[in-house]
């Protein structure tokens, strides 16, 4: 008999693990990646990884970037993974933006803010030429002056200004209530902002941008202006119940977005601008950008507007924005279904012998007649 | 900091089953729930399983809520206990909560399964988890569970009947192979997961506990006991199962669920048993008989 059922499916297993840290490392000749190196001068995919694995911490976003040679998703996973075997300590309070330590800060909407525009690092300006002599290595680079007088420890939010005039809705969440917990939580439809913005900030952030981008091009109208585009470190604190006062546990690095939305009145409301939110852990500008300008498109039923297309409709966006699960599930396809294909096999031979009987059947009958 | 590291990635830094208790609680609570109301769907806040979600993270956290010391675990994809996720689930186990594994379906306490039932009929004090992709039956006729669940509340289950139909109109069958939805206790329209429909006569009246587990989805259901699981039909075309005109080219089964299997570039093929606990059983009965047999036949010569 030619077959032998395939046995040794463990032994493969151990195999491919040997040979996917072989692969990982690569050339033995070349200096390993340190996790110090990753996190200096990967920034930006550190970022990316704590935002999505939603754990700040940078030198686990680095080893899980390491260990996924790179791979975002797989090094997001990782995180996601680890971060369930936490305990929950506690919640800390409301982070106050305006108090954060600036170390970029735009507005599109006025040419000069109090506070003033700091332009901050951003590849933003830079002619997208490869530079050549960054292949080289242990050349000096260059420096950036640093101003003789620091910022101002309190930066007023540009939003701020408009809300004074009645031009703007009112934030009408002090951060009081008790916040929904998506990782603790399922998902519960129709969702709070509160679930929508925790999705939303863990979400993919090519999946959030091509969803803001579909709210620009007609699909979900929506005409945005940044209102203030920020980047810079903010106190975490928690109130400990043995204390009764807050303490200060951590400084991170967050990016926010605060984006100004047309809106033309309901039969209640006069017409005034609308807000869309962005906040990610890290430096994210596209991730924030993209995630308010979906958050203002998910607000539509609230607001009384036509909940017509994708962005717009939250239990599209917040089942599928999610790129852990999404993963998952597209690459199961990979995993055997050889016992329901073998079911459907069965049903497509049978229909078809039932459709050439029956085709056969009406030849002869024509040709009877 | 890298030292931080070392100690929280270090194995024995994990809860036995994963899981931590408090978040074991909650599952168990929702089991409880979906064993009092057989076949209802009961959100669970679902955990980020070190496991990709679509791969069993709801039948593993389901077993990681009901797993002891003592049990002894049986993990099947496909009715095998080789196939390469149901190895790596099993040591998964192995690892993390350090039980005894079987592949015999007989001596198994638990069995996590993924598209099948096993051929050995299940007993009292056996529970079967399943792995659920898609816990909503109604999905495909109302991808909205803000509709799906309303649906389920008024017991509204017209529609699926209506596609049920739509395949005899069109085909003269209906055309489903797996995932068959069935009636659990005459009140709840369930999804029996991407098990082959061959399999849902079994989950009737089972003596087993069986737990549904779907992990992106953070839904939890259950069949009870001894309860009735209908599968939906049509009296003028009641519901049937696939049959195979050969039998298992291994051990000769006529009963069990057959893999097709391609032998040459030539298009040859030869059907064995899906459930390989219950092949090699077979298998091994056979020979110990023939060796009976012979033993038997030599000493009355």
């Amino acid at each position: 008999m030619a077959y032998v059922a395939v046995k040794g499916g463990e032994q493969a297993i151990l195999n491919t693990h040997r040979l996917i840290s072989e692969t990982r490392r690569g050339n033995q000749a070349l200096a390993e990646l340190t996790l110090a190196q990753i996190s200096a001068q990967f920034g930006l995919a550190v970022d990316r990884v704590m935002a999505e694995g939603s754990i700040y911490d940078r030198e686990l976003a680095a080893l899980a970037l390491k260990q996924a040679q790179g791979d975002m998703i797989e090094a997001i996973f990782l995180l996601r993974a680890y971060r369930t075997t936490l305990p929950r300590i506690a919640a800390s309070e409301p982070v106050d933006t305006s108090e954060m330590a600036i170390r970029r800060r735009v507005s599109a909407t006025f040419k000069d803010i109090p506070g003033g525009q700091v332009l901050g690092p951003t590849y933003d300006y830079t002619h997208r030429l490869l530079d050549f002599a960054l292949a080289a290595e242990g050349l000096e680079r260059s420096q950036a002056v640093v101003a003789a007088a620091p910022l101002d420890e309190q930066v007023p939010q540009v939003i701020d200004l408009l809300d004074s005039e009645g031009l703007i809705e009112e934030e009408s969440d002090d951060g009081q209530e008790e916040v929904f917990d998506l990782t603790r939580e399922p998902m519960r439809f129709p969702a709070g902002r509160d679930q929508r913005l925790q999705n939303l900030a863990r979400g993919d952030e090519g999946f959030v941008l091509g969803l803001a981008y579909s709210t620009l091009r007609g699909y979900g109208h929506n005409h945005p202006f940044v209102g203030e585009l920020r980047l810079g470190e903010v106190m975490v604190e928690i109130v400990p119940e043995e204390l009764g006062f807050p303490v200060a546990i951590a400084e991170i690095t967050v990016t926010e977005c605060q984006m100004i939305n047309q809106f033309r009145g309901s039969a209640e409301k006069p017409p005034q601008f609308t807000r869309g939110y962005g906040l990610t852990f890290g430096h994210n500008e596209r991730k924030v950008m993209a995630m308010s300008l979906v958050d203002r498109a998910m607000r539509a039923r609230e607001l009384g507007e036509d909940v017509r297309y994708p962005a717009q409709d939250e239990e599209f966006v917040l089942s599928h924005a999610d790129n852990v699960e999404a993963n998952g599930f597209v690459t199961h396809f990979k995993l055997p279904h050889y016992v329901d294909f073998q079911g459907e096999l069965q049903l497509v031979r049978q229909l078809r012998a039932e459709h050439e009987a029956t085709r056969e059947a009406a030849q002869m009958k024509e040709a009877a007649e | 900091m890298s030292a931080s590291i070392t100690t929280n990635h270090n194995d024995s830094g994990y809860n036995f089953a994963y899981l931590d208790e408090q978040t074991k609680r909650m599952i168990r609570r929702s089991l409880l729930k979906a064993l009092s109301i057989p076949g209802y769907q009961v959100p669970f806040g679902g955990r980020e399983m070190p496991l990709a979600y679509g791969w069993g993270t709801g039948g593993i956290q389901v077993t990681a809520a009901v797993i002891g010391p003592d049990d002894r675990l049986k993990v099947i994809d496909q009715g095998a206990d080789d196939t390469t996720n149901a190895v790596s689930i099993r040591r998964f186990f192995e690892t993390v909560a350090d039980v005894a594994v079987t592949e015999s379906t007989e001596d198994a306490t638990i069995v996590q399964t993924r598209h099948r039932i096993p051929e050995t009929p299940l007993k009292e004090d056996q529970i079967l988890v399943y792995q659920v992709p898609q816990p909503e039956p109604l999905k495909k006729i109302d991808p909205r569970e803000t509709e799906t669940r309303k649906m389920h509340a008024y017991g509204e289950y017209g529609a699926m009947q209506v596609t049920l139909y739509e395949d005899i109109a069109r085909f003269g069958r209906i055309a489903k192979a797996y995932d068959y939805p069935a009636i659990v206790n005459g009140r709840h329209l369930m999804s029996p997961s991407p098990i082959p429909k061959f399999d849902n006569p079994k989950m009737e009246n089972n003596p087993a506990i069986q737990l549904f587990g779907a992990g992106r989805e953070k839904r939890i259901y259950a069949i009870p006991p001894y309860t009735s699981v209908r599968s939906l039909d049509f009296d003028d075309h009641p519901f049937e199962v696939q049959s195979w005109k050969g039998c298992c080219a291994l051990c000769g089964s006529t009963e069990s669920y057959l893999d097709e299997v391609i032998t040459d570039d030539k298009g040859s093929r030869m059907f064995v048993c899906s459930d390989t606990d219950f092949c090699n059983t077979r298998q091994a009965e056979k020979t110990a008989t023939a060796v009976a047999d012979d033993q038997a036949s030599g000493e009355e010569a």
